[in-house]
């Protein structure tokens, strides 16, 4: 087992370090613009741009820059905002709460409506509640969210009045990016369930503890649901994981400061420290969860011991 | 008992396709899902003859009009018919959907092939690659690739594809690797048979069933994937109508003209709808394990 999980974190290591890389790659040497111009705006003269690329690093051989950017970064310095005039590190660690809050939120409201959905549709296949689950949950699955946020907003805010249409003050700013993303989810791990579930129901270990006389509620409580989990836990990391950057549409619909904006600011901004350590840092997140994901893997299912 | 599985019951003679499509025509649901979607197609394409007004051309008499006979979605701030902004778009939203699914199964298809196939250094090499786009969050890697390229419809079909192929290859690489072991492979390679023929003729049958259902699933996801693009402002430029870019324009006129934003996500989600029900019904039908 440890062999196993030591071996998940030795790959998470050099794939972070990819990203890094690519990312690092990509702003130098693919985006248009001088980034020494931007920051000093367009009433510099010649030498005041020459200072600040000095001041950047950026007068140097790319490879050194480079080199120069992985120590930084080691020691968890992703340069200075140029919109913010401030570390990347601190707007990324204001912002980052947010986009916590909103995604754990959301996936943890989500997956338990979706676990609800998905048991009930698989237990009473083939029946009206079955029917009804699927047209439901292909519904969910399909409306995108910028739309979805639009018409919560149409409904709750701009209608009944009840919620606030933006901000992040207070909990109730939270009810309606949260129920957005949660639609989602709950219909993602709904239709899982459902068909894993359905799965587990035809093993024969079911039909043994069926036969052996155990309450209908044991079967699916103790051995049905447990097996019926283990793929449902990867998508629920992946989704976290996914939220983690993906929650932009989101963020930016319902004026939440999240990651996920700051990201989309600094893109049309071209304020490079900042789009690199937003990549960066949504990236790292997404291995370190899908490492832990796997770790949790290894745990709930014994099958699983990769030699 | 159905005919389909009356058919694999007494193993007739009748080909996988053809069984599969009989499957799928029992399913009323998908059939009027195709239906609707047809329609909708014909209509998109026959636009010009559909609908009078010009989707373009500002018309200010006419502006901010509620839903009406004479503007079934009403009119927006210019006074341009919203439904004929709706099906001219949808020529956009359609074809960045169709192809960027078509460009992602393009490239993903033979690296799937060949890293299932042939295993070892290639599969590790292609794989790692892939999870190294995979880790990138999906929406920020496509915007991020758009504001480099440029803000157009083709960047976005090309980003688009892009952060798909990972997804996409993963699963060829899957089936290739289960078919790899059956006996017929093994019995086709005992009769002298060279690797590309194995994985052209004898593979690659066996993955177009579930690539199909993934080439219809994903084509919903990159048509949401690029009115998400253009909801935040990347993708065509105004007065270009699209249904990302209408739903934006919208966005600020939500207390006092909500028919802007509302008829164009509609047409979104119900699209969207059609093409996973349709989806949903080609994976039940290509199930040996779910009857029909």
């Amino acid at each position: 087992m440890s062999q196993y999980i030591l071996r998940r974190i030795a790959i998470a290591f050099p794939l972070i370090l990819a990203v890094t890389t690519v990312v690092f790659v990509m702003l130098r040497v693919a985006l248009p613009g001088d980034p020494a111009q931007i920051m000093a705006g367009d009433r510099a003269s010649p030498e005041q741009i020459e200072i600040i690329r000095r001041k950047l690093g950026l007068d140097r051989p790319v490879f050194e820059q480079y080199l120069i950017f992985l120590r930084n970064f080691a020691g968890g310095d992703l340069g200075r905002s140029v919109k913010f005039r401030e570390p990347v590190m601190g707007v990324i660690a204001r912002a980052f709460p947010f986009t916590v809050t909103l995604t754990a939120l959301s996936v943890a409201v989500g997956t338990t409506i979706g676990l609800a959905i998905g048991i009930l549709t698989a237990v009473y296949q083939r029946t009206w509640v079955d029917n009804v689950g699927i047209v439901v949950t292909v519904f969910f699955f399909s409306i995108p969210t910028f739309w979805l946020g639009l018409m919560l907003i149409l409904i709750f805010s701009v209608g009944l009045r009840v919620l606030p249409v933006q901000g992040a003050g207070s909990w109730r700013h939270f009810v309606l990016p949260v129920a957005t993303l949660a639609v989602g989810q709950s219909a993602l791990i709904a239709r899982l369930t459902r068909s894993s579930m359905i799965e587990v129901l035809s093993a024969d270990y079911v039909r043994t503890a069926r036969a052996k006389g155990l309450a209908r509620r044991q079967v699916l409580g103790r051995h049905a649901l447990r097996n019926t989990l283990i793929p449902v836990i990867t998508v629920v990391g992946l989704s976290v994981g996914g939220l983690l950057g993906g929650a932009v549409i989101t963020e930016s619909i319902f004026g939440l400061p999240g990651v996920g904006r700051l990201a989309i600011d600094a893109i049309s901004n071209r304020d490079y420290p900042m789009i690199q350590g937003a990549v960066i840092l949504v990236a790292a997140s997404f291995v370190f969860v899908n490492l832990i994901v796997d770790i949790i893997y290894a745990f709930v299912d014994p099958r699983i011991r990769y030699a | 008992m159905p005919e389909a599985d009356l058919a694999l019951e007494q193993g007739r003679p009748s080909g996988l396709y053809q069984l599969v499509l009989l499957k799928f025509a029992r399913n009323r649901v998908a059939l009027f899902g195709l239906g609707c979607l047809l329609l909708m197609l014909l209509a998109i394409m026959l636009a010009p003859l559909v609908t009078p007004y010009d989707p373009i051309q500002k018309n200010t008499p006419e502006r901010n009009e509620p839903p009406s006979l004479r503007h079934p979605f009403g009119t927006d701030k210019l006074g341009r018919d919203i439904m004929s902004r709706v099906l001219y778009g949808g020529r956009v939203s359609l074809r960045v959907g169709f192809l960027s699914v078509g460009l992602a199964v393009i490239v993903s298809a033979p690296l799937g092939l060949i890293a299932g196939f042939f295993g070892g250094f290639a599969d590790n090499a292609i794989m790692r690659v892939m999870d190294l786009i995979l880790a990138f969050p999906g929406l920020i890697l496509a915007i991020w690739l758009v504001s480099l390229l440029g803000a157009n419809i083709n960047n976005v079909i090309i980003a688009i594809a892009f952060f798909s192929v990972p997804t996409f290859s993963r699963l060829i690489r899957g089936i290739t690797l289960s078919i790899r072991e059956m006996e017929y492979v093994m019995a086709a390679r005992g009769m002298g048979a060279g690797s590309l023929r194995i994985m052209f003729f004898h593979i690659l049958p066996g993955v177009l069933g579930p690539m199909i259902v993934l080439t219809t699933l994903g084509v919903s996801g990159a048509i949401v994937a690029g009115a998400s693009l253009s909801f935040l402002g990347l993708g065509v430029r105004p007065p270009t109508p699209e249904w990302g870019a209408m739903l934006a324009d919208g966005r600020n006129y939500l207390r006092t003209q909500w028919w802007i934003a509302v008829f164009p996500g509609m047409t979104i989600t119900l699209v969207v709808l059609i093409l996973n029900i349709i989806g949903d019904a080609l994976r039940d039908a290509l199930d040996p394990n779910v009857r029909a």
